[in-house]
């Protein structure tokens, strides 16, 4: 479904990433590990094209290196950020609704699904974006994305700030997803989760992939957890 | 009372004329960060082009296909101007909006001259459409009042409830992320810009022919619409409509009523007969201060709320 080979980006000067290899099969959870800093989040910004990618890029088979945002989402290409970005001044309902890629899109997922999969949005469906908690925000930009039905979506660092319980709730989402047939690349700092869930996990460490396996494989590999890990 | 109410109507209809002008631009802020200095050149090429339409098949048509010409080609300026000089910063692109005015307003004179054209208010609506204690009022006049009403109207549901609208209101705050949703922001930013000018361009049809359809119409509009976008509030088309109405009413009346500031003047001191610089003052009427006296509010906003009446951010 997606494989990524000798990607490198920069930030001016910094060389950021510095030849990651990786590779998400269909209906395949995989979560991208790894410290603050080491270039989790800019390589899932380069494969959706937010930075400038430079090297291989292969969705569906097709090279989308290089090719505009939009495009790489109109393929099927979902993207989560990490900064839980909702339309302050739209409604949750509009927020949803502006996630179909046409107007009236159908496929996956429906707006009636996600309200039925978290009711607390169902009850502010006409809330102002940005009058919402932190856990709506983020059940809400997971839910609009999904509802441009993407194949493979990418989340940035679901869990972050989010109480024990909606951890829960997003863990219950994402095995959800996995069930409808989509693939998951997951960034994330914790383990919890990630080892949860994933079929396969990457560690990434100074911008390139130190470590490739399954959860079991990582958790008997206490170098790699110590090394690359650990705080 | 009857001058007062006339004095309203007419306040209105520029106020309303000025925000057509001033929403267009206020979008165009809005959504990225550009301040068109070439904006009231297709309000000017609005006119022109209905000037010419509808001397071939008259005005009506002229009210659907030059605002559609203008906003094409507003459109294909930010394709391929502004666009391309994005990437060197907003200073580039306020240097290259200016410089287009220029462009315009060569272009005008070299295709239609330098003297003003015979634009004219269409004879079915050349009539007094009602009289009252002995004044009688425009059809043509009543007739841009409602369009310009309907117009913002338009604009406000557009904006607020369909799917083009949210996206763009979703762009203005979160371009990336309305791109990774899969709709084209640089589609969104060119149309957005075609729909400003063409807004501008409708204002050119309606008004062209009311306030004299001539080269240097931009120029002396364009400042006043600027006027208006700050006192409102850069980006906010509340503040834009709000501003508009205001400046439209206060410079209708302060003609209408044309009063002495000798009784100003009196309060300080100051004697009706007097000479040199002062005298001048004295003979001064609020008619004479009406042209500046947008600019005067202009300073006195920046002055005490540089943000303007809704606006997010500072000038």
């Amino acid at each position: 479904m997606l494989k990524v080979t000798d990607l490198h980006a920069y930030y001016g000067k910094s060389h950021i990433l510095q030849g990651v290899n990786l590779t998400v099969h269909g209906g395949e959870i995989v979560s991208l590990l790894g410290r603050n800093g080491v270039g989790r989040s800019t390589t899932i910004k380069a494969i959706m094209g937010e930075v400038e990618p430079h090297g291989s890029i292969k969705f569906k088979d097709q090279e989308i290196a290089g090719m505009p945002s939009h495009e790489i989402a109109r393929l099927g290409l979902g993207y989560v950020s990490e900064n839980r970005d909702i339309f302050p001044t739209l409604t949750l309902r509009q927020n949803l609704l502006l996630g179909q890629k046409i107007a009236r899109q159908t496929g996956r997922w429906s707006i009636d699904d996600m309200f039925d999969l978290f009711p607390a949005l169902r009850e502010r469906a006409d809330t102002q974006g940005g009058v919402l908690s932190g856990g709506e925000q983020q059940m809400l930009t997971m839910c609009r994305t999904l509802i441009g039905d993407p194949d493979l979506i990418m989340i940035d660092e679901p869990t972050e700030g989010l109480a024990p319980q909606l951890v829960e709730t997003v863990a219950g989402l994402l095995s959800e997803m996995a069930r409808r047939g989509l693939s998951i690349l997951l960034v994330e700092q914790k383990l919890t989760i990630a080892l949860k869930i994933s079929a396969r996990v990457y560690v990434m460490g100074r911008g390139v992939v130190v470590f490739e396996g399954t959860p079991d494989e990582l958790r008997d590999n206490e170098q790699v957890r110590k090394e690359w890990l650990e705080v | 009372m009857e001058v007062l109410v006339f004095s309203i109507f007419n306040g209105l209809l520029y106020g309303m004329l000025l925000f057509m002008l001033a929403s267009g631009l206020t979008l165009i802020f809005s959504l990225m960060g550009v301040l068109n200095f070439a904006h009231a050149s297709f309000f000017m090429l609005g006119a022109y082009f209905a000037y010419q339409i509808s001397g071939f098949i008259g005005f009506w048509p002229g009210l659907v296909f030059a605002p559609l010409i203008v906003g094409v080609i507003g459109a294909a300026v930010e394709r391929y101007g502004l666009r391309p000089v994005h990437k060197f910063g907003h200073v580039a692109e306020l240097l290259f909006t200016f410089g287009l005015a220029f462009v315009i307003e060569e272009v005008v004179q070299m295709i239609w001259g330098k003297v003003p054209v015979p634009y004219d208010i269409p004879e079915t609506m050349n009539v007094a459409a009602f009289t009252w204690r002995g004044l009688d009022y425009s059809a043509y006049r009543l007739f841009m009042l409602g369009a310009s009403v309907a117009i913002f109207l338009a604009l406000f549901v557009f904006i607020a409830k369909t799917r083009t609208g949210l996206i763009i209101q979703a762009a203005l705050t979160h371009p990336n992320i309305v791109s990774s949703l899969g709709h084209d922001v640089g589609k969104i930013f060119m149309w957005t810009f075609g729909f400003g000018c063409a807004l501008a361009g409708v204002a050119g049809v309606i008004g062209g022919n009311v306030l004299g359809t001539e080269p240097s119409m931009a120029i002396t509009l364009g400042p006043i619409v600027f006027v208006v976008i700050v006192i409102g509030g850069l980006g906010s088309l509340w503040g834009a409509l709000i501003a508009a109405l205001f400046i439209g009413i206060m410079d209708n009346l302060s003609i209408s009523y044309d009063l002495s500031l000798y009784p100003v003047l009196a309060l300080f001191g100051v004697e009706r007969e007097v000479e040199g610089i002062m005298q001048d003052l004295v003979n001064l009427t609020t008619a004479g201060l009406a042209p500046v006296l947008p600019y005067l509010f202009l300073v006195l906003m920046l002055i005490l709320r540089p943000r303007g009446l809704f606006g997010t951010r500072d000038v």
